[in-house]
């Protein structure tokens, strides 16, 4: 191995930035951390398409860059359309050997709103040609780059610009559009959901992404405090909430085949998550129980997925 | 040695893709595009082309994908018409100001609604501020020369933009004509192979499409205005390297038919053919009449449209295209603002007609002409008159 690692237990992380400092990210910002650190575990021989929102915007101002990697913004709902060309452009290159023969991983980066809402036909289409590429969904559940107005992966409950809570709304009233079943029913060879406060689950799974021949989608739960209204310390903690009250299961689904990566014993209730945020501050009781009633279904769901691969 | 076969302007098109050796071609069928990057995808198929064929999902996607291919360095070509190209508008500005040189045939075709499949000129008018090097053909054999001609240009080191060849859907992507091939060493000769100097590489790290903010995004935007119509220069030394190695002889603008003549009549694509046969039965007469085939769109030929029209007294321009609430057919109206300037200068007189596939025969020409004089000499009481529309349109006011 080459360059230099920082030991954390049994693994290894690269003291190399990818993404320098001096982005302008908020502070605490969830998907900053994600990003970073997936950014470590692709390496350097990486081409990044990224779709516009505060991953593009907190990165990119002219003059200046954060990237140190081959980095390219086009529009908002076209990235993986973009790095389908990336990735069929070297392929046909080094088949032709105009270029020549290396592995370079074509990495997709956008936010939910670009993923789930006017990016999904064009990512759907990009898993069904089967590119090898890897898309990374930084998921902090609505548009925050243009002022935190609701997406398909706002969650239920959560006050946003677009759904605001008000006396007669909760705010968004409908479940949060699950992406990752989405991609699993493309029958791609790899989907998985991480979150940064899991770094090195985080970065295990963005690698694998990254090395396996075909389509990989990973979806990152990215909190972020500006949207969600939570103190700026709290990313790590909320993160490691939402896994633990089974909001946001962390699972891989291997050709098919599901594995939960964080199973708990007893999951703990959703309330401890809700609490900790600002844009569930005005929900009661009634609706806190609908939300943990949804919660246990689709972990029981999860489950019972899990089980049937395993025999 | 060259060959002369019969090939669809379509099938023209797809052979001068092959024969450039295009690296990537996304496509998504609309008619009357279709014959296009289905031929391409038999090429593909058959081992006849070495290249990544993308069936994409949308024109949307076409671009985006043809866009990153040439962000890599990979020769890239699509094909739209009409709708397809409008759902892919955001993603030209994304092309053009990238100076990323996609290169991209437009079967013509008329916008909905109503539907129509057919063709007229309304895609290309609304693409026309794009930042997109845009030319016309008149039939089959300019299909497949403008096409090869258009990735000389587009991917000159000193142009490094994208081009759009632009040819009448059915009128002439269904036409089979006569063309004559080229040898592959003569296209060799013609066209170097494509060097990217921006091309995305792990060994040179760079960021590409970053956002500007107001500080940066006007200089960014006139550099772009300048490269532009810089290109003509590359344009025109496009048409004569072609001359030079093909033999057939293109420029920005064609005149046609009697020299100095009074009368000009202006026309793009595959109706000057028609409007050609009607100037040619005038000028036998004797009349002092003449066509202007306008081929190059985009950057504009100030300096040739000028020189051409400098001795007439009324220029009448026919187009395919309505500017609703505007000024007039489009075409026109740029024509006017080009020549306004002039101490001496045409009047110049507005038709709109063939709109949605509609013949404009002859016949209709020679209304054209004879009711473009008469209002040159009396004025007419609206902006434009229409040609071969049912019923009384009443005046089309200012
Ligand atoms: C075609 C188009 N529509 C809308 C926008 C405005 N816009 C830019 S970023 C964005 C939201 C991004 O949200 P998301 O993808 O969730 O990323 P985030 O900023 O939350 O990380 C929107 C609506 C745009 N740039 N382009
Ligand atoms: S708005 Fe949220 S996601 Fe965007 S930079 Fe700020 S904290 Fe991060
Ligand atoms: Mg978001």
């Amino acid at each position: 191995m080459q360059g230099q690692y920082i030991k954390f237990g049994k693994n290894l992380v690269t003291t190399e930035e990818f993404l320098a400092e001096g982005h302008t990210f908020c502070t605490g910002c969830g998907e900053a951390l994600a990003l970073r650190l997936a950014c470590k575990a692709l390496g350097r021989n990486v081409i990044i398409a990224n779709a516009t929102g505060c991953t593009e915007v907190c990165t990119s101002p002219l003059p200046v860059t954060s990237w140190r990697v081959p980095w390219i913004h086009t529009l908002f709902e076209n990235t993986a359309a973009t790095i389908s060309g990336i990735e069929a452009g070297l392929k046909i290159l080094m088949k032709k050997g105009t270029i020549p023969e290396r592995d370079i991983k074509c990495v997709a980066v956008a936010g939910d709103g670009g993923t789930s809402d006017i990016g999904i036909q064009a990512l759907s289409g990009a898993l069904e040609r089967n590119h090898d590429f890897l898309y990374l969904c930084f998921d902090n559940e609505a548009y925050m780059n243009t002022g935190i107005q609701r997406s398909s992966a706002t969650p239920y409950g959560a006050s946003t610009t677009t759904a605001p809570a008000g006396k007669l709304s909760i705010g968004q009233t409908t479940w949060k559009k699950n992406l990752p079943e989405i991609a699993v029913a493309h029958n791609i060879p790899y989907v998985a959901t991480a979150c940064p406060s899991y770094p090195f689950d985080l970065m295990n799974k963005v690698k694998k992404g990254g090395d396996i021949k075909g389509p990989a989608y990973v979806h990152i739960f990215s909190p972020c405090p500006t949207g969600w209204r939570h103190d700026t310390d709290l990313a790590i903690e909320i993160g490691r909430l939402a896994v633990e009250t089974g909001i946001f299961p962390l699972y891989e689904v291997e050709n098919g085949r599901y594995k939960l990566n964080v199973d708990r014993p007893k999951l703990k209730p959703v309330e401890e998550y809700l609490k900790t945020q600002g844009r569930f501050r005005h929900l009661l009781d009634e609706e806190i129980e609908r939300i943990q009633e949804h919660v246990n279904e689709e972990y029981a769901k999860l489950k019972a997925k899990v089980a049937h691969s395993t025999t | 040695m060259s060959k002369r076969i019969g090939l669809e302007a379509s099938h023209a098109a797809a052979e001068a893709a092959r024969m450039a050796d295009v690296d990537v071609i996304a496509a998504y069928p609309i008619t009357p595009q279709t014959h296009i990057p289905e031929r391409l995808a038999e090429m593909v198929a058959n081992g006849e082309l070495n290249a990544a064929y993308i069936p994409v999902e949308s024109e949307h996607s076409a671009m985006s994908t043809c866009v990153g291919a040439a962000a890599v360095g990979a020769r890239t070509f699509t094909a739209t018409a009409g709708p397809g190209l409008e759902y892919m508008h955001n993603v030209l500005y994304v092309a053009s100001a990238m100076r990323l040189p996609v290169i991209m045939t437009v079967a013509n075709r008329a916008l909905s609604a109503p539907l129509s499949i057919w063709g007229d000129h309304s895609d290309a008018m609304s693409v026309r501020d794009t930042g997109w090097i845009q030319v016309f053909c008149q039939n089959s054999q300019e299909a497949f020369d403008m096409t090869l001609w258009a990735f000389r240009v587009g991917e000159d080191a000193g142009v490094l933009l994208p081009v759009m060849v632009h040819f009448d859907g059915f009128h002439l992507t269904h036409v089979t004509e006569p063309v004559i091939l080229p040898e592959q060493e003569e296209v060799d000769k013609f066209l170097p192979k494509f060097h990217y100097p921006f091309a995305l590489d792990p060994d040179k790290p760079m960021t590409l499409g970053a956002y500007a903010p107001p500080d940066i995004y006007s200089e960014a935007k006139i550099a772009q205005e300048v490269a532009l119509r810089k290109s003509k220069d590359v344009v025109i030394k496009g048409f004569e390297e072609f001359k030079n190695i093909f033999g057939r002889c293109y420029h920005a603008v064609e005149p046609y038919g009697m020299q100095e003549a009074k009368t000009l009549l202006l026309t793009m694509g595959s109706f000057s053919e028609t409007a050609k046969v009607v100037i040619d039965e005038r000028t036998n007469r004797g009349e002092s009449i003449g066509l202007i085939n306008l081929r190059l769109w985009r950057p504009f030929p100030f300096k040739e449209l000028r020189q051409a029209v400098k001795g007439a007294e009324t220029l009448i321009v026919f187009d395919r295209c309505i500017s609703f609430g505007g000024p007039g057919g489009p075409v026109h109206s740029e024509i006017k603002s080009a020549l306004y300037n002039m101490p001496r200068r045409p009047k110049v007189v507005s038709f709109v007609g063939g709109l949605g596939g509609r013949d404009v025969s002859m016949k209709d020409f020679e209304h054209v002409i004879d009711r473009g004089r008469e209002i040159a000499e009396n004025g007419s009481k609206g902006l434009y008159e229409t040609v071969g529309i049912r019923g009384k349109v009443t005046d089309i006011r200012g």
